[in-house]
C-alpha cells in the first residue's frame, strides 16, 4: 500500500472513530468499550493470514501463528458475548415519563 | 471476479458494517442490533479469510479459533455482571497480544521489509505487548488475585528508562533492516515488563481509565499491524477503535478529574490522601423503620447506587422497594455518577439487570439541580462521588472531582456497612452533616429491612 495512501485511512479512520461515539450517553460507556473492543477481534483475520503463510516446516513459527490465532478468536467471541449480555438487559420502562412531575413541591 | 476481488469486497463491506455497528450501539433503542450487526460481520471475516490464496496449516488455524473462540464463549457466558470489567479487560489483552504475535510472526518469517513497514510493526508490537501485559496485571487486579498497588522506589524513573529502552531497541531493529533473532527477542521482552510495570502501581479506583486506555492501545496496535499486513479491515477497525477508545479515556478520566498522566504517574496513595481538613461533628445513626417511613412519605425520592451495592448484591432488592415506593404515589429516580461501579455505565448495567428501565436511570448533569427538590437521597454502598469536599475542600485529593450533591437533599439516608473511609481512604464530610442519616449494615438486609417496614406502613 502507498504510505500516504495509508495516511489517509490513518486519519478518516481516526475522525470517524471519534464522531461515530462522541454523542454516546454515559450509561452506555462500558458496553461500548466492550463493543469496540469486540471490534479489534478483527484482528483474528490478521492472525489467520500469517499463520496460513506460516512454514509448516518451522514449529517457532507455527506455535507463534497458533498463538496469535488463538488470542484473536478469544478476543472476537469473548468481547461478542460479554457485550451482548450486557446490552441484552437494556430495556425502556413501561410508563414513559409518566408521572414524572407530579410530585413537584 | 477472481478469489482475491471478492475477499478485498467483503472486507470493504465489513469494515463498513463494524462502523456502522458502533454507531447503532451509541444509543440505547438500537445498541442490541449495532453488536449482532457486528458480530455477522465478523463471522464473515473470519469464514472469507479461509478463501485467501496460497495459505495453508489449516487443521492447526481450525484448532486455535475453535479452542480460543470456545474458551472465551464460555467464560463470557458464566461471568457475573459484577466482573464484568476484568472480563473486559482480558480480552482486550488477547486482542493485544494477538497484534504482537503477529507482528513477531512477521519478523520470524522475515517478511518485513522497508522502513515504513518496519516502524509500524515496531509500533504495533510494542503497544500490543504493553496492551497484553497491562491488561493481565488490570484482570489479576479486579479479579482479586493480585492485591495490593506495588511501587518500586523511583518508579516513574524506572518507566522512562524502560520506555526509553524499548523505544531504542525498536529504533535499532528499524535501523538495521536485516533482523536479528536475539534483538526481536529482547525486545518483546522488554515490552511485556513495560506494561506489567506500568500497571502495577494503579490502584483499583483508577483501573476502568487503564482498561479504557489499553483498549485503545490495542485498537492502535491492530490497526499499525494492518499496515503491515496489508489488509484495510484491521487499519479501518483498529484506528476506529484507537480513536474512539482514547475519547472514551478522555472522558472517564474528565469524569474523575484525574488527568491521564496522572493515572499513569502519580497514584492516590494513603499518603496523599491524608490531606485535608479535620471533619468536625459526628455521624447519627437512623434504623431501618425511620428509614421506611421518611421515604414512605416524601413525594421524591432519589436513589444513588455505587459499587458497594453491586458488589452485596443488592440491586434487586433495591429496585424491589422503589417499586413499592411508587406505588404507594412516590415519584423514585437512580441517578449515577459516571464512575460509579468500576467502569463508566457499569452500574447502569448492573441496574438494567435487576430490570431497572433505563429511562429511571440518570447521569451527573440531569440529575444534580433536581436535588434540592428531593425529599430523600438514599445512597447505597457509594462513599467518594457524593463526598461535599470535593466542592469546597482545596487541600483534598479528589478536589474538583465532579459529584453528585446529595447534601442538597432535605434528607440523605447513606446505607454503609461500617464506620470506614471509602475506597480512596478519604473522609467523608458528607456522614457529617446535620441532613443526614447512617443506616448501617449490608446493602442487601438494610434494604431488605425497610422492604419489611414499607409494606408494614401500607397495611
Amino acid at each position: 500500500m502507498e504510505g500516504f495512501t495509508a495516511l489517509y485511512i490513518f486519519m478518516l479512520a481516526a475522525f470517524t472513530g471519534y464522531e461515530v461515539i462522541s454523542r454516546v450517553p454515559v450509561i452506555l460507556h462500558t458496553p461500548l468499550m466492550s463493543g469496540s473492543n469486540f471490534v479489534h477481534g478483527v484482528v483474528l483475520v490478521g492472525a489467520m493470514v500469517v499463520l496460513g503463510h506460516a512454514d509448516p516446516d518451522s514449529p517457532l513459527q507455527l506455535a507463534i501463528g497458533f498463538v496469535a490465532v488463538f488470542l484473536g478468536a478469544a478476543n472476537a467471541a469473548g468481547g461478542y458475548v460479554v457485550t451482548e449480555r450486557m446490552l441484552a438487559m437494556f430495556k425502556p420502562g413501561a410508563n414513559k415519563a409518566g408521572k414524572a412531575k407530579e410530585g413537584a413541591q | 471476479m477472481t478469489a482475491k476481488w471478492f475477499i478485498d469486497a467483503s472486507y470493504f463491506a465489513v469494515a463498513v458494517v463494524f462502523i456502522l455497528g458502533l454507531k447503532a450501539m451509541s444509543s440505547p433503542v438500537t445498541a442490541r442490533r449495532g453488536i449482532v450487526w457486528a458480530g455477522l460481520a465478523m463471522i464473515a471475516a473470519t469464514l472469507v479469510t479461509f478463501a485467501t490464496p496460497g495459505m495453508q496449516n489449516f487443521g492447526l488455524m481450525i484448532v486455535a479459533i475453535a479452542s480460543g473462540g470456545a474458551l472465551a464463549w464460555w467464560s463470557g457466558k458464566v461471568v457475573k455482571m459484577t466482573d464484568m470489567p476484568q472480563m473486559v479487560a482480558i480480552y482486550n489483552g488477547m486482542g493485544g497480544g494477538a497484534a504482537a504475535a503477529i507482528a513477531a510472526l512477521e519478523f520470524a518469517r522475515g517478511e518485513v521489509h522497508g522502513t515504513v513497514v518496519t516502524t509500524l510493526a515496531v509500533l504495533g508490537a510494542l503497544i500490543g505487548s504493553v496492551a497484553f501485559s497491562g491488561s493481565c496485571v488490570a484482570f489479576a487486579k479486579l479479579q482479586g488475585i493480585m492485591k495490593s498497588a506495588w511501587r518500586l522506589p523511583a518508579q516513574n524513573a524506572v518507566n522512562i528508562l524502560l520506555a526509553l529502552a524499548v523505544v531504542g531497541l525498536g529504533g535499532v531493529i528499524v535501523a538495521a533492516g536485516e533482523v536479528k533473532g536475539e534483538l526481536i527477542v529482547a525486545f518483546f521482552v522488554l515490552a511485556l515488563v513495560l506494561g506489567v510495570i506500568l500497571t502495577s502501581p494503579i490502584g483499583g479506583a483508577d483501573m476502568p481509565v487503564v482498561i479504557s486506555l489499553l483498549n485503545a492501545f490495542t485498537g492502535l496496535a491492530v490497526g499499525f499491524e494492518g499496515y503491515v499486513l496489508g489488509n484495510p479491515a484491521l487499519i479501518v477497525a483498529g484506528i476506529v477503535v484507537g480513536a474512539s477508545g482514547t475519547l472514551l479515556t478522555q472522558l472517564m478520566a474528565k469524569a474523575m478529574n484525574r488527568p491521564i498522566s496522572n493515572v499513569l504517574f502519580t497514584p492516590i496513595s494513603g499518603a496523599a490522601a491524608g490531606g485535608g481538613e479535620a471533619i468536625e461533628g459526628s455521624m447519627r445513626e437512623f434504623s431501618a423503620l425511620d428509614a421506611a417511613s421518611v421515604m414512605r412519605y416524601a413525594s421524591k425520592v432519589i436513589i444513588v447506587p455505587g459499587y458497594g451495592m453491586a458488589v452485596a448484591g443488592a440491586q434487586h432488592k433495591v429496585w424491589e422497594m422503589a417499586q413499592l415506593l411508587e406505588e404507594g404515589g412516590v415519584e423514585v429516580v437512580f441517578a449515577i455518577h459516571p464512575v460509579a461501579g468500576r467502569m463508566p455505565g457499569h452500574m447502569n448495567v448492573l441496574l438494567a439487570e435487576a430490570g431497572v428501565p433505563y429511562d429511571k436511570i440518570f447521569d451527573l448533569e440531569e440529575i444534580n439541580a433536581e436535588f434540592p427538590q428531593a425529599d430523600v437521597a438514599l445512597v447505597i454502598g457509594a462513599n467518594d462521588v457524593v463526598n461535599p469536599v470535593a466542592r469546597t475542600d482545596k487541600s483534598s485529593p479528589i478536589y474538583g472531582m465532579p459529584i453528585l450533591n446529595v447534601d442538597m437533599a432535605h434528607n440523605v439516608i447513606v446505607v454503609k456497612r461500617g464506620k470506614g473511609a471509602g475506597y480512596s481512604g478519604i473522609e467523608n464530610a458528607l456522614f457529617y452533616k446535620d441532613n443526614c442519616r447512617m443506616l448501617y449494615g449490608s446493602a442487601q438486609q438494610a434494604i431488605a429491612e425497610v422492604i419489611t417496614h414499607v409494606k408494614a406502613l401500607e397495611s
